[in-house]
């Protein structure tokens, strides 16, 4: 039909496109993510590891956060006392080493220079300076342990409001944001609550308590896995935003396309 | 721009023996000859269409079908993964596109039948002035007359008078149950479950708080002892836990001392931890997105944002007023416990805010 | 009253027959046609063949852009079936329920009943799922379709005289359409849509003196209570539905009675409607129409998911989801209310006036639809224009008129874009208050800067016509002449091309139509004291109109351009002037207008 043939290198494919640019984002990476040992601290490190975490912090991280981690003003913040599992949040997720001053780091799975044992390495250094939370233990990490129900109702009282219910992330003041939180592997969401990276507060054990935490992982694995996605293209999760666009541009074509259609004279 | 009806230096007269000869504008050439389609003279052309048309009906028809065979036999709850699409669930897109395939093929059929096979040559309707002639308004006009007259409407103005206010007070015994039993007189506006004492509950666990455990860069969303979870659905009702929490919802953040600009807020908080109600003096969404790097408070509703070293004051966006702040204080047990109830209403502006008397409240 | 010259083909066409052969030309009824005995007995009782014989031949016109009404129309009887499906399971309650149903990440989670039925709804009733995302997505194609077909009839001019009232009807139809949505888009009592009623709340409480009162009224006592999703619900299944239904009939009556409007085109005069009788092809096509809509929609719902009420979770008044928007129609609202700031808020008498809230919503809502529905007579007012018109104009043809409904629809834009600065911020990596001062100042330049660009690109398409109406359309040929110049060779247009481009007239501004301050008898004529102002916007409107060519300019253009014409392809017919010395049928050529009956002819 000449009726579709007309419409190939309509605006419609460049929608299509978009359409399907959406659905992949933020599956593909969750495969490639490093990791440290669960459970990893300065304590029952080995002298070796930490003499190589100094190596490595004196190349990649001095510049900014001061030769002993004490923080270099503006520049970079002292790391006393942030833990290993700071450490490892932050490098593992390719947030750190900062290319250069943003309003805010970026994760970067794909930009990781270092591999597992360097990061910790870096992580019981760091530690060892002044000692701060640890890696989770593995126990909290297992997802199958988790209530998501429980978690959902957590997320939604304290993670929601920046990270959006669908766990898709969203805007804060001047340029800084929440990121996404689908594809994100379940210590490091474990790790940035402890820590508080950036502009997020932290959640300390007292205020979300492990098992706690292990709910909230548990409900975004969930959503993660499709338990949210049921009737059909989830449009990026944009809430009434993705409804909108989809209305006014695939929508709306396809009943005026028809109305034209319609209107016009047969041959 | 040329214009040939006027001279635009003197304004013409709207004079009808004065208006220019006529001969300004083109005229209609009427309908322009009608050009066959293809279906019209060509025979083989029509049975395609006709072809065309049998075949979209038939796709309907088995569509419907297939959305019969569909509901009944695939589960319902049967997911999987669709190209371009993510996961979805299998029996609603089977059910949906069926249904979709069924309604379009009569459509498209019936659209392409009309414009290929039934006549495609316009008709002329024609149309008439939308008043009615002088003489329907003249008969009107002697019928409204004779009715009013007749009535003797004219003659009797108390008759009119005392109809016209029967007619115009007889809706009130209709409405005003109405209107009047819709809501009780405006309450509690000036209060919460806040009292001295009250020990400040983690929401939703319903753990208590030690000074201690509030780290710097911690925010805990917190609700008054009592009216958390289930236990206060079960002990308050529903209606009463869900206006608590629309009233009584606080933040609760530990501040280094040193940032704290405002000496009422240290002196409200304790040890550079305050808590302030979360509830926008905007329109009331929670102002619940804690930057703690900048110590700011956003209201992700509508952006207003709140400095929380400067006594949460607006820094920008639509809202006017400065979140209430809740006093606190340590208990002997070190748990934080609320040192008096809000000073102030909580929440959105609303016209009597500074004067309570206008309320009937004291 | 009526005189009708007959023009073209249309003698052959017309269905004015005498009486005792009831039937056209080109009529295709068998010769033993009769009425159907089916329908006698409802004939006797309620004279059905009169009715149908009036209603099978009306006359619709066919164009793409006459169909957008229809698709708010079809939608809104999509979402009234599949909304009376909704309503066998969903119920209206605030009570409290534990979830206990099949979707896992909710199971144990306290709730309203009515999030809990529409949780039922999506995972527990067969198609529950598939009827919910119909009525969605129905309900925001009738509000789309609403806002298309109010901005064709806009532009064309369709609102003009006889059709004032049924704009109003229209006006009142869409506003009501947006309370409808917004109120079913209430009822699941989920976390975005509860966040919507507590913003809808602030703003009532920020009415001067009234506001306190109104809000319990409406609430039933303190947010959130347990009033509010009952209320709502009757609303949106009862009170709303019956009065937009209601109008919506009056709507299409008055189309009935006016008979549809045209667009210009050989043919198509004031006095005639020119399209496909309802019996059969109009009948087949709208029909037809109904049906892709439908399918449409249910692809649509099919294939893309659209308020997944459990991804929000339920109510919760000390929480809130990124991201919280209404549906598109009440964008402009909200973004209003994240633009006006806060400093706007005022104490008087120690009362609190909040500017900030009420004037983008109590005040902006009315407004906008108030202004609206007043456009009209507004412009009647400005044009001073008493005729009946069924001729649609073609937007460039109306330019100052185009120009102040693009600017409208740009301010109306901004308000609404406003109201996804956050999407925005984080989806081009912007600063959220960066693009909060950026709406702030266009909403002020942006309207002006539409309306100037608007009205000269009318301007230079209406000289675009002209050009081609005087000299032909472009053929690309380009000719050189003995003395060794060149031309580009331009073709005639045809008298079907050329009727469609000049078939417009342009009001002369009032001031140069109201004559002398004193009458032929040296007497103060009586002026109404805003007939100064009357005249300076109708000279805003109109004084720099470009006119249609008259077939002086276009002999003239022929004379002047006879080289041309002699290098024209041979075979090419020469058009001449036409003479026409001629009044009666000339429903366009006057021109001074305006405020006292066409004096000539048929009307």
């Amino acid at each position: 039909m000449s009726f579709l043939a007309a419409r190939r290198r309509s605006p419609l494919a460049l929608l299509v496109l978009l359409f399907l640019g959406l659905t992949f984002t933020g599956t593909a990476y969750a495969a490639l993510q490093t990791n440290v040992p669960p459970g990893t601290s300065a304590e029952g490190a080995s002298q070796e590891q930490i003499d190589e975490g100094r190596e490595l912090f004196l190349g990649n991280c001095a510049s900014c956060h001061g030769e002993n981690a004490e923080g270099n003003g503006e520049a970079g913040p002292s790391l006393y006392g942030v833990g290993a599992a700071a450490v490892d949040f932050q490098v593992a997720t390719g947030r750190m080493p900062l290319p250069a001053p943003t309003v805010q780091a970026k994760r970067n799975v794909s930009q990781v220079h270092f591999s597992d044992e360097q990061i910790t390495a870096l992580a019981v250094y760091v530690d060892s300076l002044a000692p701060g939370p640890d890696v989770p233990e593995a126990q909290w990490l297992d997802t199958a342990e988790g209530d998501p129900a429980n978690g959902g109702a957590v997320y939604r009282t304290n993670c929601a409001m920046c990270h959006n219910s669908s766990g898709t992330g969203g805007a804060l003041t001047r340029g800084k944001y929440a990121p996404t939180l689908m594809g994100v592997d379940e210590q490091h969401i474990y790790e940035a609550m402890l820590t508080g990276p950036q502009s997020m507060p932290v959640f300390n054990d007292q205020n979300i308590t492990p098992e706690e935490k292990r709910d909230v992982i548990a409900f975004l694995k969930t959503i993660e896995d499709g338990a949210n996605d049921q009737g059909g293209h989830t449009l990026g999760s944009l809430g009434p935003a993705g409804d909108a666009l989809f209305a006014w541009t695939i929508g709306i074509l396809a009943f005026i396309g028809a109305a034209v259609w319609l209107g016009r004279k047969a041959a | 721009m040329t214009n040939p009806h006027h001279d635009d230096t003197a304004p013409a007269v709207r004079d009808e023996a004065a208006a220019p000869a006529r001969a300004e504008t083109f005229e209609n050439p009427g309908l322009p000859p009608h050009v066959p389609r293809r279906a019209d003279v060509d025979p083989k052309a029509a049975k395609r269409a006709e072809i065309q048309v049998v075949v979209l009906f038939t796709l309907s028809a088995l569509a419907s079908i297939a959305f019969v065979v569909a509901y009944f036999a695939i589960d319902q709850d049967l997911k999987g993964y669709l190209l371009g699409i993510g996961e979805i669930n299998l029996y609603h897109l089977a059910i949906g596109l069926t249904m979709g395939v069924s309604l379009l093929g009569i459509g498209l059929g019936a659209i392409h039948w009309a414009k290929t096979l039934m006549p495609d040559e316009e008709v002329v309707e024609q149309r008439h002035p939308q008043a009615s002639t002088e003489e329907d308004r003249l008969v009107v006009g002697q019928t409204l007359s004779h009715g009013w007259r007749s009535s003797q409407l004219n003659r009797r103005s108390a008759l009119l008078g005392s109809a016209g206010g029967a007619l115009g007070l007889f809706a009130l015994p209709l409405v005003l149950p109405v209107v009047a039993g819709l809501g009780p007189r405006p309450q509690g506006l000036y209060t919460t479950n806040w009292a001295e004492g009250t020990l400040l509950r983690i929401d939703p666990s319903g753990a208590a708080i030690r000074a201690g455990d509030v780290t710097q860069g911690s925010v805990f969303h917190v609700m008054p002892d009592g009216w958390v979870g289930h236990e206060a659905v079960e002990e308050h009702g529903a209606e009463a836990a869900m206006v608590a929490k629309a009233k009584d919802q606080v933040i609760l953040v530990r501040l280094d001392p040193s940032l704290i600009k405002s000496q009422k807020q240290r002196e409200w908080g304790y040890e550079g931890i305050v808590a302030y109600s979360k509830v926008c003096t905007h329109v009331g969404c929670p102002v619940a997105l804690y930057e703690q790097q900048t110590h700011h408070l956003l209201c992700p509703c509508h952006q207003s944002t709140f400095d929380m070293t400067d006594d949460c004051n607006v820094i920008f966006g639509p809202a006017k007023r400065p979140l209430p702040q809740l006093p606190i204080t340590v208990d002997g047990d070190g748990y934080i416990v609320a040192a008096g109830g809000f000073r102030e209403p909580v929440g959105p502006s609303f016209w009597e805010r500074e004067r309570p008397g206008l309320l009937g409240v004291e | 009253m009526t005189t009708h010259v007959p023009q073209g083909a249309d003698h052959l066409r017309t269905d004015e027959s005498p009486p005792e052969r009831p039937v056209s030309q080109t009529d295709q009824s068998s010769p033993d046609a009769a009425f159907p005995r089916a329908l006698v007995w409802s004939d006797e009782r309620v004279g059905t063949a009169k009715g149908l014989r009036f209603a099978l031949k009306k006359v619709f016109p066919d164009h793409w852009s006459f169909l957008l009404g229809e698709i708010a129309m079809y939608s809104m009887i999509i979402a009234l079936i599949t909304g009376t499906f909704l309503t066998l399971w969903y119920v209206p309650s605030m009570g409290h329920v534990v979830y206990d149903g099949d979707y896992v990440p909710l199971k144990g989670v306290g709730m309203s009943e009515a999030y809990a039925s529409t949780l039922h709804i999506s995972f527990e009733v067969k198609g529950g799922l598939l009827i919910r995302q119909l009525h969605h997505w129905s309900a925001l194609f009738f509000i789309v379709g609403i806002a298309l077909h109010a901005a064709r009839v806009f532009f064309t001019g369709a609102f003009r005289k006889p059709r004032e009232l049924n704009w109003v009807i229209g006006v009142v139809l869409s506003l009501l359409a947006i309370i409808e949505g917004f109120a079913g888009y209430s009822l699941p009592d989920d976390l975005l849509s509860g966040t919507g009623i507590r913003a809808m709340n602030g703003f009532m409480m920020s009415a001067p003196v009234i506001g306190t009162w109104m809000t319990f009224f409406v609430f039933g006592g303190e947010f959130p209570g347990e009033a509010i999703i009952p209320r709502l619900y009757i609303a949106h299944v009862l009170l709303i539905p019956a009065i937009l239904v209601g109008l919506f009939v009056l709507h299409l009556a008055l189309v009935v009675i006016h008979k549809h409007t045209q667009y210009p085109g050989p043919g198509r005069t004031n006095d005639n409607v020119v399209g496909f009788p309802i019996m059969p092809v109009y009948a087949a096509k709208a029909g037809g129409f109904f049906f892709v809509v439908f399918g449409i929609t249910a692809l649509v719902s099919a294939l893309v998911q659209i308020n997944g009420v459990w991804v929000y979770g339920p109510y919760d008044p000390t929480q809130v989801t990124a991201g919280s928007q209404p549906d598109f129609y009440m964008w402009f609202s909200d973004g209003a209310l994240r633009l006006l700031p806060g400093w706007l808020e005022v104490n008087l008498f120690d009362t609190v006036w909040s500017f900030n809230i009420f004037l983008g919503s109590l005040v902006l809502l009315p407004l906008v639809w108030v202004v609206m529905g007043a456009y009209p007579f507004v412009e009647a007012w400005v044009t001073g224009d008493k005729r009946e018109h069924h001729i649609l104009q073609r937007p460039r043809n109306a330019p100052t008129r185009t120009a102040v409904g693009a600017a409208a629809i740009s301010m109306y834009l901004v308000l609404a874009l406003a109201c996804v600065n956050d999407i925005l911020a984080i989806k081009l990596g912007l600063s959220i208050n960066d693009l909060t001062i950026l709406f702030r100042t266009m909403f002020f330049v942006l309207p002006v800067l539409v309306f100037f660009v608007t009205k000269r690109l009318c301007l230079s398409l209406q000289r675009h016509d002209r050009e081609r109406v005087l000299h032909g359309n472009e053929t690309g040929r380009i000719v050189r002449t003995p003395e060794g110049r060149f031309f580009e060779a331009h073709e005639p247009l045809d008298e079907y091309e050329r009727w469609a481009l000049v078939d417009y007239d342009t009001p002369t501004p009032l001031g140069l139509t109201q004559g002398p301050d004193v009458d032929g008898r040296g007497v103060a004529r009586r002026r109404s004291p805003l007939a100064g102002v009357q005249a300076a916007v109708s000279s805003f409107f109109y004084k720099d109109a470009v006119r249609a060519v008259t077939p002086e300019e276009l002999a003239a253009a022929h004379h002047h351009g006879g080289e041309h014409e002699a290098l024209e392809a041979p075979g090419v017919p020469q058009l001449g002037a036409p003479v026409n010395d001629s009044t009666g049928d000339d429903d366009f050529s006057d021109s001074h207008g305006s405020s006292v009956q066409a004096p000539s002819g048929h009307r």
